[in-house]
């Protein structure tokens, strides 16, 4: 009999092998050197600390998407929606700042844009909530409406109300004022603030999952809703918590994104990050201490893409195409211990005695 | 015209038929008895190809066929009527008749149907879709359809659970045509009223096996105990009569014309106390209303009618504090138990849940459990690798201490004696004397073992209501089986 562990590690592996060597071929085929490619792309993401700190600019809202993934994952729900919270939480960041400027000390005002970024995204999750729990809609449904709805409201906040002085532009809002940034000391790409949210934020979930009797009811509704009525669980009252934490994160996410990275609200405030944190999550087999490792490849691979194009005229989409076969091959993975989990549970149930 | 002879089916190690034999004329009904698990739909699925046998032969007019999938029962002329009809609800009448048949002309299709339904006297709209319908006129659009495919082989499988009285005279004129038109008629079914009324041979089985066979008219005590088979006169002496005559204790769950649409037949119009201090056995073939009845005695159905619990209008069992009833579910795994949970998580989840656990938190406890209820595992174990009659242990080790009404189907089904009999201890030792346990069992002899009083169901009905030692296993499986003798003033 194998470990839990050796499965673990050995299914880790052959994912590996499996979406690096598809890769390869790809690359063989089209005459490019994957050696050179991954030269090239570490030499992008990891050669000094400047480009380590882009990295790690990218991995804050993966992490935090993931993170509220990994809780509305665990309630057995498919968190589509996570871009539209992501959005939500950018937008009700940016109307505080807007709304508070020159008000308050700048950090108390960015203090209150954080919760007003985390209450955004939380709501966004709640209504995708409240619509599975009273309407019987699917969150996947629900949650990509609602990603549609809250593009629209981006779109018309930038194009009307929050236009710049004389033009709207795809670019964005006017810039805040620098009192307004984040801070980041000099040499680096990110706000060392940002950097201890995100990390705090994933610690707690990881908590949160592990060790108390929300994680534990969490993981009871998610594995059987019927089940855990008769243990006196409440499953639509702790799947809609669920997904407000896990859109709250989220929105946590899109703050950050307006504070931290572009100091204005633009169009494509999430950049995809979102869905991105839904990949890391099925690639670390819905655990979270796989998380800040996967969604670090899955950074380094965006940041060190950039490179692509001028060094070796290769397009910068090819980081892309290595995140999609590491989940294709995930999902195989998976899907081959999963029936090969239910055939033996097959065979054991003929094996046994009863009709 | 069909014969079956000695078919043999296993599931792995479980042996559902046993060598059975069956001939079926043509221009004749055949019926198919038996108690639950005989084997009955097992066999009916071998006949129409939907499983492979194991061994036998199929013979049709007299000549050795192969059927091995359906198409194959289709082509030979096979057709069955099941118990749930296999139909498209969001397709029209006159879409589903044609679903299938090699004609695809509206005009002369709708032309077939009517006059195929006005035959038989079944109204039914060739443009009205399906979910409109009531499951009987379902159930009539199903049968003209095989007929329209020249079936020679008809099958119903338990047809008239679920229609209306009128629905039922109309499908049995219909039969009746069919069989003087020279159709082979097989009906499954557990009423044996019906059974009379229509069949003209009649084969028993019981526990995968022919046990008998009987030409019209049937001889009923001879079938009801071929079905249920031979009872020993006196039920072993038991410790409950203790129990139940500590005269009339305050009611516990009141009933008051509660009506529910759930399960097979749903609940009509029940009404009935139980009391403190009671251990009542449900008993009655599946889905006749024992587990809708459970089930809203553990508020976890929804029903119209009124459900007193505890002396409370609306009970409260979803709220942590009050977990006064528990309801252990039949299928344990997938409606009782998580399966990726392990037994230390379940009992965190069963009582009093702390805030924050460590993974030390409760492995105590968990091992204590353990050993109290024999399960084989480890505090880690997850519920879903456990066999089933741990399975069941770790049911009962969930149950509060406070636990005053606790409410299970099957309660050693898949257990050994040994296990069964130890259930059965513990949950007596554990009951408080302000407690109840009602539990539904299609073992007899359990049901008279253990309950003080049995309640049995027939088509969402209580047939039979009366203290165990009043009844007998004779009156118990007739009741089942619907007939009550005219004694009794519950009418049928």
């Amino acid at each position: 009999m194998t470990s839990k562990y050796t499965i673990t590690l050995f299914t880790g592996i052959s994912i590996g092998v499996l979406a690096l060597g598809a890769v390869s071929l790809l690359l063989f085929a089209l005459n490019i050197s994957p050696i050179t490619v991954v030269q090239v792309m570490s030499a992008g993401s990891a050669s000094n600390w400047m480009r380590i700190s882009h990295v790690l600019s990218i991995w804050i809202p993966l992490l935090l998407c993931a993170s509220g993934l990994l809780l509305t994952f665990r309630a057995g729900l498919w968190n589509i929606g996570v871009e539209g919270q992501v959005v939500m939480g950018a937008i009700f960041a940016t109307a505080t700042l807007r709304l508070l400027d020159g008000q308050a000390e700048p950090a108390l005002v960015l203090a209150i844009a954080m919760a007003a970024g985390l209450l955004g995204g939380g709501l966004w999750g709640m209504l995708a909530g409240i619509l599975r729990n009273q309407c019987g809609v699917h969150e996947i449904f629900g949650g990509l409406g609602l990603n549609f709805v809250a593009q629209g409201i981006i779109l018309y906040l930038i194009f009307g109300s929050w236009k710049r002085a004389g033009m709207a532009s795809m670019s964005g809002t006017e810039l805040f004022g620098r009192d307004l940034w984040l801070s980041v000391p000099t040499g680096w790409r990110v706000p060392p603030i940002s950097l201890t949210i995100a990390i705090t934020a994933f610690i707690l979930t990881a908590l949160l999952l592990a060790i108390t009797r929300f994680g534990l009811r969490l993981k009871a509704v998610g594995q059987n809703r019927e089940a855990a009525r008769l243990f006196g669980i409440r499953p639509d009252l702790v799947s809609l918590l669920g997904m407000m934490l896990g859109g709250g994160l989220a929105g946590l996410a899109g703050c950050l994104q307006v504070t931290g990275v572009y100091h204005r609200l633009i169009p494509s405030i999430s950049s995809g990050y979102g869905y991105l944190g839904l990949l890391i999550v099925m690639l670390a087999g819905y655990r979270a201490v796989p998380v800040p490792f996967i969604a670090l490849f899955f950074a380094a691979l965006t940041a060190g893409s950039i490179q692509l194009p001028i060094v070796m005229q290769v397009d910068s989409s090819l980081s892309g195409v290595i995140q999609g076969a590491f989940v294709l091959s995930a999902l195989l993975v998976h899907g081959l211990n999963q029936r090969k989990k239910q055939r033996d549970k097959q065979k054991n149930k003929q094996q046994g005695a009863g009709n | 015209m069909i014969e079956l002879r000695d078919i043999h089916k296993y599931f792995g190690s479980v042996k559902a038929l046993q060598g059975v034999s069956l001939k079926v004329e043509a221009g004749s009904i055949h019926g198919v008895v038996g108690e639950n698990g005989a084997g009955k739909s097992t066999l009916m699925k071998v006949l129409t190809g939907y499983i492979a046998r194991t061994s036998g032969s199929l013979l049709f007019s007299g000549k050795e066929v192969e059927i091995q999938t359906p198409r194959d029962g289709t082509s030979l002329g096979i057709g069955m009527l099941y118990q749930e009809p296999l139909d498209f609800l969001q397709l029209s009448v006159l879409d589903n008749f044609m679903a299938g048949a090699a004609d695809f002309q509206r005009k002369k299709m709708k032309k077939k149907l009517l006059a195929l339904a006005n035959r038989f006297g079944f109204t039914l709209h060739p443009d009205s879709p399906l979910y409109w319908l009531t499951v009987g006129e379902r159930q009539q659009l199903e049968l003209l359809r095989l007929i329209h495919a020249n079936i020679r082989v008809l099958i119903l499988d338990e047809p008239t659970t679920g229609i209306s009285g009128e629905q039922q005279d109309l499908l049995f004129g219909a039969l009746r045509s069919l069989k003087e038109e020279g159709c082979a008629i097989i009906l499954v079914s557990h009423k044996l009223a019906e059974i009379e009324a229509l069949c003209d041979r009649l084969t028993i089985l019981r526990r995968g096996k022919t046990v008998a066979e009987q030409e019209q008219p049937f001889d009923r005590n001879s079938v009801l105990t071929a079905m249920f088979g031979e009872f020993s006169d006196q039920p072993p002496p038991d410790q409950n009569s203790t129990v139940i005559t500590a005269g009339k204790k305050k009611k516990l769950v009141s009933f008051h014309e509660v009506c529910s649409s759930t399960g097979r037949s749903g609940l009509d119009a029940v009404s009935t106390d139980l009391y403190e201090g009671e251990v009542v056995g449900l008993a009655g073939l599946d889905g006749s209303g024992q587990s809708v009845f459970l089930k809203i005695c553990a508020d976890l159905l929804p029903h119209t009618g009124s459900v007193e619990r505890f002396n409370h209008q609306h009970s409260t069992s979803s709220d942590q504090g009050d977990k006064q009833a528990v309801f252990l579910p039949a299928d344990r795994l997938s409606e009782g138990l998580i399966a990726s949970l392990s037994i230390r998580e379940h009992l965190l989840l069963a009582d009093n849940t702390p805030l924050f656990m460590l993974p030390a938190t409760g492995r105590e406890e968990a091992q204590q459990a353990i050993e109290t209820y024999n399960i084989l595992g480890q505090p880690g174990t997850a519920a879903g690798d456990l066999s089933g009659g741990n399975q069941q242990r770790l049911l009962l080790s969930l149950i509060p201490a406070k636990a005053r009404l606790i409410l299970m189907e099957n309660p050693t089904r898949g257990l050994d004696v040994r296990s069964g009999n130890w259930t059965w201890h513990h949950l007596r030792e554990q009951l408080p004397e302000d407690g109840a346990i009602i539990f539904a069992s299609p073992d007899l002899e359990e049901i008279m073992e253990q309950a003080s009083r049995v309640i049995v169901f027939f088509d969402g009905r209580i047939i039979l209501d009366r203290p165990v030692d009043e009844t007998d296993l004779d009156e118990i499986s007739r009741a089942i089986t619907g007939q009550v003798n005219s004694e009794c003033q519950i009418e049928k």
